[in-house]
């Protein structure tokens, strides 16, 4: 066992003495870093001089943003795979409406108790579905946004099968509304990944990241699993609904198979299996790719989804790890440092 | 010399097949036991009964004087009681140096900056300091071995289960491992080892234990259970 200089001399170390570094940046970083608070400062003005169009598309993919990211925490972290998080963006979608056309809240205001209404759901959900574990807990997560359906869908209130307009956006104008949504969601989605590049990086990234690897390790290593799982389900359902609740902000009409229908699930998983699972880049990725696809093929009707499988199909087989999680690994490029590398201080 | 843990008429089935068949087993503070056993005997659920990653049917298990019997797994660690697996399970996407750091932070409950110097006191011991920053998953088997060890250490544990470390080490990794865990003991720190490489566990163990169909074939210093009659059969055909 080497004892070279630097060695001996770190080994001396005692705590908060400083013989070490740890290094928790890197170039790439700092570079997606600067491309951020750019981006973020061009899509804020963009309300300001682009095309209805464009603002409409961009609200929709940071809708998606903040989706394949939540479901990557979940699925890709947490080992939690869920074709159920249908289940949070209908709760969000249906909770703007309850805030914003019952009760009068601002619903630009109301997307955050949006979230909150969703995470609050997620708790008492959790009990249920996190007795199944892997098929079984992904089949449960789907019995449970089907329950919630139709519970809407017989629920008059709501407006029953055929859903219900976001009526309380009458009272602003259509540029205004328009420019509002798109700052939300904007906001949703630079938040989104902020919160889940934080999150990653603290200690609780440290044993989310550990139970994505070796839940058995992870339990004699002295980590609360379930907890930690419970944790990151809430967490996840939170950001799909806020994504819920903007998603119908945009299309202004809601209805339970809208909202909770089961074709979210395959476009988010394959949004964040295309990307590459268990990254943060990733599944951003994904959504621009998918959504950049959708766009393009839009016209051909069923062939958009034959591509769409194609792709899905060849990703898998050649590419495991998702597109961008092939380039980071090629090109050692870690745009979203959450690492900790050790550097021992050498004395010559 | 008090009792650290203790086992009381513990066993477990699974099905019809009775793995550990009442055993009961008592470990002084700081003794380093050793066990021996053919494969299949019942060795490694002995250790899970212990780390609580699987529940006895009967008995009970007792550390520093309380009932860990129904304690998770997690709760056990942070009690004191650390192990390494027989086959290596790595975070084998995280670094060397991140794996110790879950253990030191959540086994150990320490704040980062503590965690870290333990951590790298632990990678210097164990040899792995030069491979700090690589990933895990990308460790050779015997590398996976020592990280085992060393995430075990890093949770500085009062209880230390060793699940066959020395298998596949040359002549020369044997010793320095001896050395390693003799160092270990000498900070007051109790041990079970389970371990095939004989000659490794007698330059250590204070006491012998072997078992067979889960039960208590042999017990007590290690020469005398070394030439008992009947550990001799079982365990090495004849020749010692």
């Amino acid at each position: 066992m080497s004892t070279t200089m630097g060695v001996t001399a770190a080994a001396s170390a005692r705590p908060g003495d400083g013989g070490h570094v740890v290094e928790r940046s890197t170039r790439a970083g700092i570079a997606t870093m600067v491309f951020f608070a750019v981006s973020l400062g061009f899509s804020v003005s963009m309300p300001f001089w682009a095309d209805a169009i464009y603002l409409r598309w961009l609200s929709e993919l940071a809708c998606y943003f903040v989706m394949a990211q939540m479901w990557n925490l979940l699925g890709g972290y947490g080992g939690l795979v869920s074709i159920g998080q249908q289940a949070y963006i209908g709760i969000g979608g249906y909770a703007l409406i309850v805030l914003a056309n019952m009760a009068g809240i601002n619903p630009f205001a109301a997307v955050l108790l949006c979230g909150v209404a969703a995470a609050v759901a997620a708790m008492p959900i959790s009990r249920i579905v996190f007795r199944l574990h892997g098929p079984t807990f992904a089949i449960g997560t789907w019995a449970v946004a089907e329950i919630l359906r139709l519970l809407v869908a017989n629920t008059t209130v709501l407006g029953g099968g055929s859903g219900t307009s976001l009526l309380a956006l009458r009272g602003f104008d259509r540029a205004t509304r328009e420019a509002i949504t798109f700052w939300v969601s904007i906001g949703a989605s630079y938040g989104s990944v902020l919160l889940v590049y934080l999150l990653l990086r603290s200690k609780f990234g440290l044993a989310l990241t550990a139970i994505r690897d070796s839940e058995l390790a992870s339990r004699s290593q002295g980590i609360d699993v379930g907890r930690t799982k419970f944790l990151v389900y809430v967490i996840s359902a939170f950001g799909f609904g806020i994504a819920g609740a903007i998603y119908f902000l945009g299309t202004l009409r809601i209805s339970p198979d809208a909202a909770f229908g089961v074709s979210w699930s395959p476009l988010i998983i394959f949004m964040v299996i295309i990307g590459g699972v268990g990254t943060i880049a990733g599944p951003l990725f994904g959504a621009v790719l998918f959504f950049a696809l959708s766009k393009v093929f839009e016209d051909f009707g069923s062939w958009y989804l034959t591509a769409l499988g194609l792709l899905a199909i060849v990703v898998t087989i050649w590419f495991p790890k998702g597109i961008f999680g092939f380039i980071e690994d090629r090109y050692d490029l870690r745009l979203f440092p959450v690492q900790r590398r050790l550097r021992v201080r050498s004395t010559p | 010399m008090g009792e650290i843990l203790s086992l009381e008429r513990v066993s477990k089935s699974y099905g019809a097949l009775k793995v550990t068949d009442g055993i009961s087993l008592a470990l002084g503070e700081g003794e380093m036991l050793g066990i021996l056993g053919p494969n299949g005997a019942g060795k490694t659920t002995l250790f899970n009964l212990i780390s609580g990653d699987v529940r006895p049917d009967e008995g009970r298990v007792m550390f520093r004087g309380q009932d860990i019997t129904a304690l998770p797994p997690h709760r056990r660690c942070r009690h004191g009681i650390g192990r390494s697996y027989q086959i290596p399970h790595p975070f084998s996407g995280m670094t060397v140096f991140e794996n110790l750091l879950v253990g030191a932070i959540y086994g150990e409950g320490m704040a980062e900056q503590a965690a870290e110097s333990l951590c790298i006191e632990v990678l210097e011991k164990t040899g792995l300091l030069k491979k700090s920053n690589q990933l895990a998953g990308s460790l050779t088997l015997l590398d996976r071995k020592r990280l085992e060890l060393a995430r075990a250490l890093a949770t500085r544990p009062r209880l230390l289960l060793l699940d066959e470390i020395a298998g596949g080490l040359t002549e020369h990794e044997a010793k320095e491992l001896v050395r390693l865990i003799q160092e270990i003991k000498a900070q007051g720190v109790s041990m079970i080892w389970i371990e095939h490489v004989v000659h490794a566990l007698l330059a250590v163990a204070d006491r012998l234990l072997v078992i067979n169909f889960g039960t208590k074939l042999a017990e007590g210093a290690p020469q005398a259970v070394m030439n008992d009659p009947e550990v001799k059969r079982v365990y090495m055909g004849i020749e010692v």
